[in-house]
């Protein structure tokens, strides 16, 4: 069972569609990343989930319900804004019983799901405060706590750690992830950070102008990317795609991860000759930028710090780790690779 | 520049405001308190202490009675209305309308046109047989002729009209600025936890506009004991002091039966009520406002 289907969902303001034809479905306790750049819609789908945006055209499932014309309270989710929308006159524990009050639960139940809550992210101690006597990780937990105590099957979160500091950012990454695995919720989790999506996705979502782009296991979207600008989105430094007759025939763009190169000396037979250009030393590894006739190439690559710009040198990488995409149109070409080990250019 | 001439420098520069405010209104206010315990000077009569002579004197005033609680009244009936009714109109322009630019606009006419001019349009509504109200009430209706300005019983409330009408546009923009400083986010979750749009409003909205309603409020409760204009125009206090207000009643005292202690002492008091309604308002409203 799907907990959620969007099919062939537009999202049009006048003539710009902000979401054009967005199709996907995640089952159950899954982990669903909407990833892309800003503006490629991601926010949009999720509003379109959420049922603060209306369809121009398409459907909305959740459950087994179509949603699509239902107002947000009737589609059993829960959700954590950027902004995290807390109201400012209201105390913690308010904050995070709203709804229960709104929907009229009893007393007594409101009181234990909300210590259960409180212990869950450590708001314990917090309950008495206003959102503006907390920091900005609180004010994170305390949007969490008013997304969970609801106990809707499904919860979106847009971009809930844009506004936290790296290290903070890391913490709550993993106990998002945590509370999702442990709580078997469904949740949709939009981001523009692909480390965020790698780490925490059981699913991602890719999406560019409206469009997908793809859709897959974090693996897939690493090791087949399906089109030239998923590869190039994914994975740090982004993949090298260049054009390469040479070697792969004209009309064929080829692609190669930073970290699937291996720099060989000038001498050494086998690889593409290139020139380095400069070096970035990180200090587990380098990025080393090199340039191959007219295309330039990174590379990551450890020890060595000692290359100097002007340094020749030799390429190489192995036949599984090559990916091939159509110059015109981007998309992934499959095809039986002969190691680039073979050639000499 | 030694210390010495910093200060001077200082002092000349706060002299000029000290001078006005002290002249205009620190020292008037001073010596009205102080005339309140003197006798009206006249001619041939230099004005002598009577203590609390006028003040008690007022206590005895049927007409002072009678005007306080006229001012009771309007207050009651002007200050809920008009904030009401400014609330009510910011919400509605506040919202996604077609021509809400035109709407607050009109809204806020009220407040630029004169208090003369606006008074003088409603003397012609509420005149009996050709006024508006009138053509409504007889001609169209068919109901009996009514003096709705020549009857003590209804004088008062006709002027509460005119002032909730007047006020209401210009608390609104008060409200209307605090209603856009709320995220739209806000409504967002309160509709996905599912509350309904009175919810939201009982919830969240009201309660984060009550520091604006405080401080219309303080606004409201002096002007209806500082609004004359229209009752120059429209009653001149009338019939049988019916729509007197204390501020008419003062002016009456002071400057048509030239008994300027006795206006002194009546000014005190209404400076004493003022005074005493604000503390008020901040003492118990405060506490239960949220500021953010």
């Amino acid at each position: 069972m799907s907990a959620i289907g969007l099919r062939g969902v537009v999202k049009a303001w006048g003539a710009t569609r902000a979401v054009d034809g967005v199709s996907f479905e995640a089952s159950a306790g899954r982990f669903v990343v909407l990833l892309g750049p800003s503006g490629c819609g991601k926010s949009t789908t999720l509003r379109l989930i959420a049922g603060l945006e209306q369809v121009s055209a398409g459907r909305v499932f959740i459950g087994d319900t179509d949603v699509t014309d239902m107002p947000p309270a009737k589609r059993q989710i829960s959700m954590v804004f950027q902004s995290y929308a807390l109201f400012p006159h209201l105390s913690v524990a308010e904050n995070i019983v709203f709804g229960l009050k709104v929907r009229r639960l009893p007393a007594a139940e409101r009181h234990t799901r909300l210590a259960r809550v409180a212990a869950l992210l450590g708001l314990d101690q917090l309950l008495g405060r206003k959102p503006s006597q907390l920091s900005g990780g609180q004010q994170q937990r305390v949007a969490l706590g008013r997304a969970l105590i609801a106990e809707t099957p499904v919860c979106l979160m847009d971009e809930p750690l844009s506004n936290l500091d790296a290290q903070l950012r890391q913490e709550m990454r993993r106990e998002i992830r945590a509370l999702q695995q442990q709580l078997g919720i469904t949740m949709v989790y939009v981001t523009h950070d692909q480390v965020e999506a790698m780490t925490m996705a059981d699913q991602v979502v890719l999406l560019r102008d409206g469009r997908v782009e793809q859709d897959g296991t974090p693996e897939e979207l690493y090791s087949r990317p399906a089109t030239v600008f998923a590869a190039r989105f994914i994975g740090t430094p982004p993949m090298n795609v260049v054009s390469i007759p040479a070697l792969t025939g004209n009309g064929t763009l080829l692609g190669v991860r930073p970290e699937d190169i291996r720099i060989a000396a000038c001498g050494a037979g086998g690889g593409v000759a290139g020139v380095v250009e400069n070096v970035e030393y990180l200090g587990a590894d380098s990025i080393v930028s090199c340039r191959i006739g007219a295309e330039a190439m990174t590379v990551r690559a450890s020890r060595v710090a000692h290359l100097s710009p002007g340094t020749a040198l030799r390429l190489s990488w192995p036949a599984e780790a090559t990916h091939y995409f159509d110059a015109q149109s981007g998309k992934r070409v499959e095809r039986a690779a002969p190691a680039v080990a073979q050639f000499v250019a | 520049m030694n210390r010495f001439s910093v200060q001077i420098h200082g002092w000349l520069l706060v002299l000029p405001a000290a001078v006005l405010l002290a002249a205009f209104t620190h020292y008037p206010a001073v010596a009205t308190l102080l005339h309140s315990f003197y006798s009206t000077p006249k001619a041939n009569r230099p004005a002598v202490w009577v203590g609390l002579e006028n003040y008690r004197a007022m206590t005895q005033d049927p007409v002072f009675w009678q005007v306080l609680g006229n001012n009771l009244w309007f207050a009651l009936g002007t200050i809920p209305a008009s904030i009401a009714l400014a609330m009510l109109m910011a919400t509605w322009v506040n919202g996604k309308l077609h021509g809400r630019a035109f709407l607050r606009l009109a809204y806020f006419t009220p407040t630029i046109l004169p208090m003369i001019a606006v008074a003088n349009i409603w003397l012609f509504f509420y005149t009996p047989t050709y006024g508006l109200l009138e053509q409504i009430t007889v001609d169209l209706l068919g109901l009996p002729s009514h003096n709705w300005l020549g009857t003590p019983s209804t004088v008062l409330a006709c002027l509460i009209v005119v002032t909730v009408w007047k006020e209401a546009g210009f608390f609104m923009i008060f409200y209307l600025a605090a209603l856009q400083a709320i995220p739209p986010a806000l409504a967002e979750a309160a509709a996905i936890e599912g509350a309904s749009r009175w919810t939201y409003f009982r919830r969240v909205v009201f309660p984060l506009l009550m520091p604006t309603t405080l401080f219309v409020l303080v606004n409201a409760v002096i002007n209806s004991f500082r609004l004359v204009d229209h009752i120059i125009v429209m009653t001149r206090g009338g019939p049988d002091n019916a729509s007197s207000l204390l501020l008419y009643y003062i002016y009456d005292v002071a400057f048509k039966f030239w008994d300027s202690s006795y206006a002194s002492a009546l000014t005190i008091v209404l400076l004493a009520i003022l005074a005493s309604a604000a503390i008020m308002q901040f003492a118990f409203l405060e506490k239960r406002t949220h500021y953010q």
